[in-house]
């Protein structure tokens, strides 16, 4: 088949022989008319997408990368917000718990100073009572003593007279008196 | 052993001529218009458009496989060829930049696509158009600039003594405004049709080989058309490195046009 064809090429190259230097003025009408179809298909459906596609593209990372930067300055400003307030919260912390320390001494002191004030109130309380009684004893006893004095006085001397004996006796009895008023102890103690 | 090779081209063609890069017209009568040449150039556009389209019918921000593959050969023409070239400016000419090379760059890769074979690069008409339209884009985004005088007078006249202008003047006009398409296409032209040429060579140089009538010649075969396979990968990055020559050549055009000074 090819050699036929081959056959055939050589018949008709011999009647009209091609030269490859000179071209074939019916082709260069179809390759520019090929190549404008292409050219106006590619150059005004394609090419000017292309195009666009790209700047979207573009715009799309430069918008991605703002956002990101407008994000990152929001997160930086809330941290340092963050930081600020627990600073804040730090310092008033430590004047809480300094107030408070001052606030217990204060109470401590004070509190002492009630009880030192109260102690000093009951002792001096105390001394009062001990100083009153000893006065009123005192003076008891002296009233006492008088009286006793005066009657043992009388006693002694209304019975001067009686015997020996009686004499003894009346002793006897008023120490036995005195002994058996419980109330007197203390005064016949004082007496004795 | 000349004689039994010619004997052998009977059976297949050999050596390659010119006459193989002309494929018969597929329907009688359309001569050129419709040949295997003029199918791959309209199969190009309709897979370049269609993959793009496809590729970008929802573009998303983050993209998929087949969005990223468009995004990165846009990005690649854009920055490294648009960017790097023409400077900051030069984002605006990145769509047709692209479009040249995409089209330069599939049309290069037929012609190692097995069952394609065949680029419609080594015809010298394509490239020329192309060719012709960055020539007529330079002029006109310099003349746009500078005015058609004085971007004429930017590029042709020289901060030279004034007695060696008549000299200068003519070769940097015949340099910028009439041997800048011719290069441009015939090198890549030239690129196409050698590597079709020289894997022509190794393909049915194998299939002579094996039909030699010398019994020991025949395994040697292997050896070419290995040779031939390892040049089909060499063509894969002929091809690659000529859209990207076209197109920043273009892009180099289009930058010394804008450039204020020379």
């Amino acid at each position: 088949m090819r050699q036929l064809m081959q056959g055939d090429l050589r018949i008709l190259a011999q009647a009209e022989e091609h030269n490859p230097i000179v071209p074939i003025w019916q082709e260069v009408v179809v390759g520019a008319v090929a190549f404008a179809l292409l050219c106006w298909v590619l150059m005004k459906y394609v090419f000017p997408r292309m195009e666009q596609t790209f700047q979207s593209r573009v715009a799309e990372i430069e918008g991605g990368i703002e956002r990101a930067q407008v994000a990152q300055a929001e997160a930086q400003q809330l941290f340092e917000r963050y930081q600020a307030q627990l600073a804040e919260a730090r310092t008033e912390a430590a004047t809480i718990r300094d107030d408070a320390r001052a606030d217990a001494a204060g109470i401590r002191e004070d509190v002492l100073a009630q009880a030192r004030e109260e102690s000093d109130r009951i002792i001096a309380a105390g001394r009062d009572a001990l100083a009153a009684e000893r006065a009123s004893l005192v003076r008891e006893l002296r009233a006492e003593i008088g009286t006793l004095s005066v009657e043992l006085a009388s006693r002694i001397v209304g019975e001067s007279l009686a015997d020996e004996a009686r004499r003894a006796g009346t002793v006897e009895r008023f120490l036995t008196e005195l002994e058996s008023s419980p109330d007197e102890d203390v005064a016949s103690a004082g007496v004795r | 052993m000349s004689g039994e090779v010619s004997v052998r081209a009977a059976e297949v063609p050999f050596p390659p001529e010119v006459e193989d890069f002309y494929p018969p017209s597929l329907i009688d009568g359309a001569g050129p218009w419709l040949t295997k040449i003029t199918l791959l150039v309209g199969l190009s556009i309709v897979l370049i458009v269609f993959f793009f389209l496809f590729a970008y019918r929802k573009p998303k921000l983050v993209p998929g496989r087949m969005q990223w593959l468009a995004e990165a050969i846009y990005e690649f023409v854009r920055n490294r060829i648009a960017g790097d070239i023409i400077g900051p400016g030069g984002v605006r000419f990145a769509p047709y930049l692209a479009t040249l090379f995409c089209f330069v760059l599939l049309n290069n890769l037929f012609g190692i696509i097995p069952g394609i074979q065949f680029s419609p690069m080594a015809h010298l008409a394509f490239p020329a158009a192309l060719a012709v339209v960055s020539w007529v884009m330079f002029i006109y985004v310099g003349a746009r600039k500078f005015g058609l005088a004085g971007y004429l007078k930017k590029s042709l006249v020289l901060p030279a003594p004034l007695f060696i202008q008549p000299l200068l003047i003519p070769i940097e006009f015949i340099s910028t405004f009439l041997v800048r398409p011719f290069t441009l296409s015939v090198r890549l032209f030239a690129n196409m049709f050698a590597g079709h040429m020289v894997l022509l060579v190794c393909a049915l140089g194998g299939f002579v080989l094996l039909n030699a009538e010398l019994v020991f010649l025949r395994p040697t075969s292997l050896v070419s058309w290995a040779v031939g396979i390892a040049l089909t990968g060499l063509e894969l990055l002929v091809a690659v490195l000529q859209a990207y020559i076209f197109t920043l050549l273009t892009a180099s055009y289009v930058q010394g046009a804008l450039a204020e000074g020379h």
